[in-house]
């Protein structure tokens, strides 16, 4: 391990509260992320405690109710949207571009505080009692019905959106300006692309969130008329406006997901990602066609038939680029020389889970198919294949990726690829038998259901117990390798991008020398030797 | 038909063809999630790392992108045309259908038949005959669900929804609200009872009812003195009603629209929000004073009128007349029906 790094540059809890560099900002936000995701996934757990039997007998509906809506909105807008972005991105993005930081540090800063005081209202919102809205607040029952504390969770989740709003311009103008000599835009890394992909979503999409959200919570305080139909207002509006940001932060999620993917398939291939103007113009693609989706989540609210069909088939155009993807991805491992590290087993899962999550969406795109399955379990099993089969995934492949760049040190590989497999089979075991109870017709948000979807329900529930474990062995292995864990080298993966160039962990301005890119990324065919820029 | 296992039942004559399309998505799904974990593992098998074998770098395949890109096209192309199709049939309720009413409320849902049976969390329907349930709900969003008939619908507290179905199959069946609405939502179940057509006839008779809905109606209409400016004489201050219902209204600013039950509810509550040409708007809300079931009732009445006249409508000089040239498709509808095109108004 190199003498001098970030970590060890200054010490003291101010070196880090008050510290600018991208690197230090990305271990807070993952330690931040990482205890939302675990509250999450307690949640999750009890959720999934209570459906094992159909009668509602561990918990009472109403507290029922507020565990699975404190699940989906503390996994939605506090562990997804930043988990890749906010800590992957936010560690790497800069040294992929050979930049000793992102453009503004100081707003990289602000944007974890943002993020911070968001969580904190989470907490309080959850400390009064917890919210029953379930994740999207349809009004009037958020607005004039729901007795729970919406407004502090909602002014959470603006929050939120804040931070992710900072992290996205960042990301735009350090990809624009911050690029080292010689790296162009057609020698980016995908993940680069990816992320700025998803950043152009971020700037747009949030602040759509966020003026959503205060007229809600507006009309909670002051009773002004726009979505309660008692005050004069009409409860479809919000639903547009809602999912015309929460259809785009769904490719907000799942996007740098992709890109680690990108990564990832290529390194343990040795190969040049096929294809690659593809993938990177197809990420832009979902950018674009994602913001004219959204009312394919309101096929039964009411909207006219004639919009109902033009955003079916709109619908169907997003699926393209993902397809398009997914084929190259596969293609890119045809000659290559393949190794199965942690890191490429996670990023087979995504490729094959996210196949079937993407797959099963046309269900839901299929106008008449979606009248029966729209709010049932189906639903539940298919944004699950995209957003812990995909997303979560993804992001422990990157996180075991660059691990070893975050702290110097390997994880265990053993344990590693153990948790990986056990993650595979909690996680198909869960959600299969979701689809099916979804086609059966178990509507989702159900405290209780009749006795006759037992059997698939408490199926689902085993699957859970061997997921949560699959993601607790990481937690527990990658402390452990803190301390223990073998020293990484500066390149452990024999990897090309330039975070590989510098050593690990990276130095506190993360080249000694500004790096020269003179060969387009992903150049595994050249020579083995890595020019060393340190 | 037994019931084939991991699908509900095929109560519906929907039913058979949402569960064919079904099966041809979940046939597709297979089909590629297949081909990409086949490859996939073929490769890390036949491209296992080795240090003999260097990977053998490929750019990519123009031709290649060209044909993943067209074949999931096409075949996204024919999925969209084939659930437009179905979905197409299942938001066109044929015009014979039987129609009943549904109010959802927490945590209960309400039937009222149109000879004045009324039912709570359950509903009772003929086989092989289509009924209509029109759908409001008197405090959140619900949602009308029957999985054995693969139909759904939100149940909107500002206006009329509707779902329709022709059962084929005599059985219980459940019927869910599946958009969430607060503690009780997963108790708000009912039960849907299709039964032979004698039996329901035999069901229908058995209930007690105060009277048909449109009687009701209009008794409502006396009492309320809508009829003292509804009236069908030129004198009157409001739009005669009669023959209103489903016909198109030329509005004050030169809007048309038809009078459907949406329509009417509205003009009851908020009776200025759409003033018909050469009305003045005077007529006061009837807002929290008539109760969704009256509004129903009233609905229900001025439907009836329709039925019964058949004599030119307006009751001014001709305010509401429709011009060809404006609105060809209304003047299409008109010419269907029998009398000439010469719709009334309604109320201020």
């Amino acid at each position: 391990m190199p003498e001098k790094h970030y970590l060890n540059d200054n010490y003291g809890i101010r070196s880090w509260l008050l510290t600018k560099d991208h690197k230090r900002i990305a271990i807070l936000y993952l330690i931040s992320v990482s205890v939302m995701f675990f509250v999450g996934g307690i949640f999750a757990a009890l959720v999934r405690l209570q459906l094992l039997t159909p009668n509602a007998e561990l918990f009472q509906r109403d507290t029922y109710n507020k565990l699975f809506s404190e699940h989906g909105i503390n996994m939605v807008f506090f562990f997804l949207v930043p988990s890749v972005p906010a800590i992957l991105g936010n560690f790497v993005l800069p040294l992929m571009v050979g930049a000793k930081d992102l453009a503004f540090p100081k707003i990289n800063l602000m944007s974890w505080y943002i993020y911070i005081v968001g969580a904190a209202f989470s907490f309080a919102a959850l400390c009064a009692g917890g919210v029953d809205t379930g994740w999207t607040f349809y009004p009037p029952y958020s607005t004039g019905y729901a007795k729970t504390p919406v407004t502090l969770l909602a002014i959470g989740v603006i929050f939120a959106g804040f931070s992710s709003i900072f992290t996205g311009l960042n990301f735009i103008v350090t990809v624009h300006r911050m690029r080292a000599p010689g790296l162009t835009w057609g020698r980016l890394p995908l993940f680069v692309w990816a992320n700025y992909a998803t950043s152009i979503i971020m700037i747009l999409g949030t602040p759509v969130l966020a003026i959503t959200l205060i007229l809600l919570a507006l009309e909670r305080a002051f009773h002004i008329g726009i979505f309660d139909p008692r005050l004069g207002g009409d409860p479809v509006l919000f639903q547009h406006m809602f999912w015309f940001y929460s259809h785009p932060a769904v490719y907000i999620m799942i996007l740098p997901g992709m890109g680690v993917i990108s990564e990832l398939v290529t390194c343990f291939s040795r190969k040049r990602a096929f294809g690659y103007p593809f993938i990177a113009f197809s990420s832009l693609a979902i950018a674009v066609f994602g913001f004219v989706v959204w009312a394919h989540h309101m096929f039964v609210a009411g909207i006219s038939t004639y919009s109902a069909l033009v955003f079916s088939l709109l619908s169907f155009a997003v699926a393209i680029p993902s397809a398009v993807k997914v084929f190259n991805w596969t293609a890119t491992m045809y000659k290559g020389s393949i190794s199965l590290e942690t890191p490429m087993l996670y990023a087979l899962a995504f490729i094959g889970l996210f196949t079937i999550g993407g797959l099963t969406g046309l269900f839901l795109a299929a106008l008449g198919m979606d009248i029966h399955i729209h709010d049932t379990y189906f639903v539940i099993a298919h944004f699950h294949y995209i957003m812990v089969g995909g997303m979560v995934t993804a992001y422990l492949g990157g996180l075991h990726f660059w691990w070893p760049k975050m702290t110097g040190r390997m994880y265990p590989e053993a344990w590693a690829k153990l948790s990986a497999l056990i993650v595979f089979i909690g996680f198909n075991l869960t959600f299969f038998p979701q689809f099916i109870l979804g086609y059966l017709g178990m509507p989702r948000r159900y405290a209780a259901y009749p006795p006759e979807f037992q059997v698939l329900n408490v199926l689902s529930s085993a699957g859970a117990s061997i997921l949560a474990i699959g993601f607790l062995l990481p937690a527990i292995y990658f402390m452990y390798s803190l301390a223990y864990g073998e020293p990484a080298g500066d390149n452990p993966w024999n990897a090309k991008g330039l975070e590989w160039q510098t050593t690990s962990p990276p130095p506190t301005h993360n080249f000694h020398h500004t790096p020269v890119v003179t060969e387009e990324a992903y150049n595994y065919g050249a020579p083995e030797e890595v020019p060393v820029a340190h | 038909m037994p019931n084939l296992p991991l699908f509900p039942h095929q109560a519906s004559d929907v039913a058979v063809q949402v569960d064919v399309f079904y099966l041809a998505l979940v046939l597709i799904t297979t089909f590629f999630s297949l081909l990409i974990a086949l490859l996939i593992l073929y490769f890390i098998i036949k491209y296992r790392h080795t240090p003999e074998r260097q990977a053998e770098q490929i750019h990519g395949s123009t031709l290649l992108e060209v044909i993943w890109t067209v074949i999931p096209l096409g075949i996204s192309m024919v999925i969209f045309v084939w659930g437009a199709m179905i979905y197409y049939h299942l938001r066109r309720p044929p015009a014979d259908a039987l129609e009943i009413y549904g109010e959802a409320k927490q945590w209960m849902w309400k039937f009222e038949h149109p000879g004045g049976q009324r039912e709570i969390n359950a509903l009772h329907v003929p086989i092989g005959r289509p009924v209509k349930v029109t759908l409001i709900s008197q405090d959140v969003i619900h949602d009308f669900f029957v999985p054995d008939f693969r139909v759904k619908m939100d149940v909107l507290p500002n206006r009329y929804t509707y779902v329709w179905f022709t059962a084929t199959r005599p059985g219980v069946y459940h019927l869910f609200c599946s958009q969430y609405c607060g503690t009780n939502h997963s108790a708000m179940i009912g039960e849907v009872t299709v039964m032979k057509p004698e039996d329901f006839a035999e069901w229908l008779a058995s209930g007690k009812a105060e009277g048909s809905l449109s009687a009701q109606g209009e008794k409502l209409f006396q009492e309320f003195g809508c009829i003292t400016c509804h009236r069908p004489d030129s004198g009157a201050r409001g739009p005669n009603l009669q023959g209103l219902y489903g016909r198109p209204v030329r509005l004050t600013d030169n809007r048309v629209i038809i009078a459907d039950d949406n329509y009417i509810r509205e003009s009851i509550l908020q009776p200025n929000a759409k003033i018909v040409s050469g009305f003045q708007p005077i007529m006061p809300t009837f807002q929290g004073v008539v109760s969704e079931e009256g509004l129903i009732q009233i609905t229900e009445y001025i439907k009836h009128m329709s039925e019964q006249e058949s004599q030119p409508l307006n009751n001014r000089t001709n305010p509401t007349l429709l011009r060809d040239t404006e609105v060809p498709s209304i003047q299409q509808n008109l010419q269907q029906g029998t009398r000439p095109a010469n719709p009334s108004g309604k109320k201020p």
